[in-house]
């Protein structure tokens, strides 16, 4: 195991931390705006959501990156400076954290698919290179591959994340099949952990998806499957409409129950997605380190 | 007829080459292009379809059979417009205003394609103007709007709002998907439909452009 993952599973599940984009809208990110963008235009927003979830109890944050690789900037990728874009998230969650938590950079798909050849390895590689090369000179303490439907490219994002030297995590979306315990390509828990654990990944897991109920056969079968720890961030439930706005369903209580079957299914990382806030990281805490 | 058989499992297997050659051998030797379509080609897409409902296929087997269509339905198409025929219906298809994701939107427009469907593809992060534009110029029968964020998927009230505006909404259909869309929302906007993958929205795209 890296020695990075060794020290902080010392004292296990790591708590990770939850969604940004929807805590930046209440910050007023507007809908459809590029919620990147503000680590150059509203630093002090974004460094505000990371100090949330650092006074939550989050032990790892991750970074306002998601979408800062040049594929998926679209046409935005050319008015900007990708590696200012990247480093100033690092920089910001790292003020954030000040020694309190360690910063993992996320790196979210490129929004193409390779099947549909809407997109190249080679594309692909060079952007993933790009994006990971400014996060960890920027110094970020490990990479996060996340949100990811193709193992293919999950794999090429993993090939470009390990020439920086850093601890490398991949995470996959399973929301696809009949008992949604498939990514969107098909590929089961087993499938995706023979092949990042051949593919040199240091940890693996599974986030986004339809809530943290799904994830619990799905981390258990991931812990089958492999030795290397497993992060998982699943979801508050699937949004609703709820009076022209949306919601999710599941409450931080909840959240936090499941938090603890994550935990029996062998969970190493826990932490939210789409629609959790630093309530849920809070309701998690209490539940699985009371005593912190 | 074995070839028919074989071309029907080129499309099966989503195997373009073969579904290509097959179909140029078939209309040399003097077949039916429109029924190659409906008696072959349309029957193969449906059990591509079922299968991925059943769970037999995924994406990727969705989108190599798609492709196979394709092939066939290029080399069938223009005998078939030569003849006077129209296309299943004319779709006008994209991510709507402010998202930039089209992996959902690209899946949908395959499949209509492969049903006979005529798709014209507007990209992403397109305005409710453009979408209004566009199927008022190609006389289109279907718009199909697709988002992939919570936080876009207003955009897709906003055309809803351009058609009305402009007095379009009666000449054309209206269906929607993505990850945060639900019937309950392409109810509260008005949309004609909603699906969930892009096997039913075939279906979907098929019963709106009937009714």
């Amino acid at each position: 195991m890296h020695p990075l993952f060794k020290s902080l599973l010392a004292q296990k599940p790591v708590l990770t931390d939850g969604a940004w984009g929807t805590e930046l809208q209440k910050l007023g990110l507007l809908p459809g705006e590029h919620p990147d963008f503000w680590n150059l235009s509203h630093p002090g927003q974004v460094s505000e959501v990371a100090s949330r979830y650092v006074e939550a109890g989050s032990t790892v944050i991750l970074t306002n990156t998601f979408r800062s690789n040049r594929i998926a900037l679209g046409a935005h990728g050319q008015d900007v400076d990708v590696t200012a874009l990247n480093a100033a998230g690092v920089d910001i969650s790292r003020r954030a954290a000040a020694g309190r938590a360690r910063v993992f950079a996320s790196v979210g798909p490129s929004g193409k698919m390779l099947m549909s050849e809407e997109v190249t390895e080679a594309e692909l590689e060079r952007a993933f290179t790009e994006q990971c090369k400014a996060l960890a000179e920027a110094g970020a303490d490990a990479l996060l591959i996340e949100t990811m439907s193709d193992l293919e490219e999950a794999r090429i994002a993993l090939r470009a994340a390990r020439t920086t030297g850093l601890p490398v995590i991949v995470s996959m979306v399973f929301d696809s099949g009949k008992e949604k315990d498939r990514t969107m390509m098909g590929s089961t828990p087993e499938q995706v952990a023979a092949a990042l654990g051949e593919a040199g990944a240091d940890a693996i897991g599974a986030n986004c998806g339809l809530g943290i109920e799904g994830y619990i056969p799905v981390c258990a079968r991931l812990r089958k499957a492999t030795s290397l720890p497993l992060w998982i961030k699943p979801n508050a439930g699937m949004p609703e409409m709820a009076d022209g706005r949306i919601t999710y369903r599941t409450t931080p209580e909840e959240f936090a129950r499941g938090s603890r079957d994550l935990e029996r299914a062998g969970a190493d990382f826990i932490g939210g997605c789409c629609g959790t806030t630093p309530e849920f990281i809070r309701a998690v805490r209490a539940t699985l380190h009371p005593v912190r | 007829m074995p070839t028919i058989q074989t071309l029907y499992d080129a499309i099966l297997n989503g195997n373009a080459k073969a579904a290509k050659e097959i179909t140029q051998t078939s209309l040399a030797a003097g077949a039916n292009p429109q029924a190659l379509v409906d008696d072959t080609m349309i029957p193969a897409m449906n059990e591509v379809g079922r299968r991925y409902e059943a769970n037999e296929y995924f994406v990727p087997e969705l989108l190599i059979a798609a492709r196979a269509m394709k092939a066939s339905l290029e080399l069938i198409r223009p005998l078939l417009s030569a003849r006077g025929a129209e296309p299943v219906g004319r779709v006008v298809i994209g991510t709507v205003q402010g998202d930039l994701h089209d992996i959902g939107k690209n899946l949908v427009g395959a499949m209509l394609e492969g049903a006979g469907f005529e798709v014209i593809d507007l990209g992403v992060d397109v305005s409710p103007e453009k979408f209004m534009n566009a199927a008022k110029e190609k006389n289109a029968t279907l718009i199909a709007l697709s988002a992939l964020l919570t936080t876009t998927m207003h955009s897709m009230k906003a055309v809803m709002e351009k058609l009305k505006e402009s007095g379009m909404r009666g000449k054309v259909k209206v269906m929607i998907g993505g990850a945060p869309v639900t019937q309950k929302y392409a109810d509260e906007i008005g949309a004609d439909g909603y699906s969930s993958n892009a096997n039913a929205a075939v279906a979907l795209a098929r019963k709106l452009v009937a009714a």
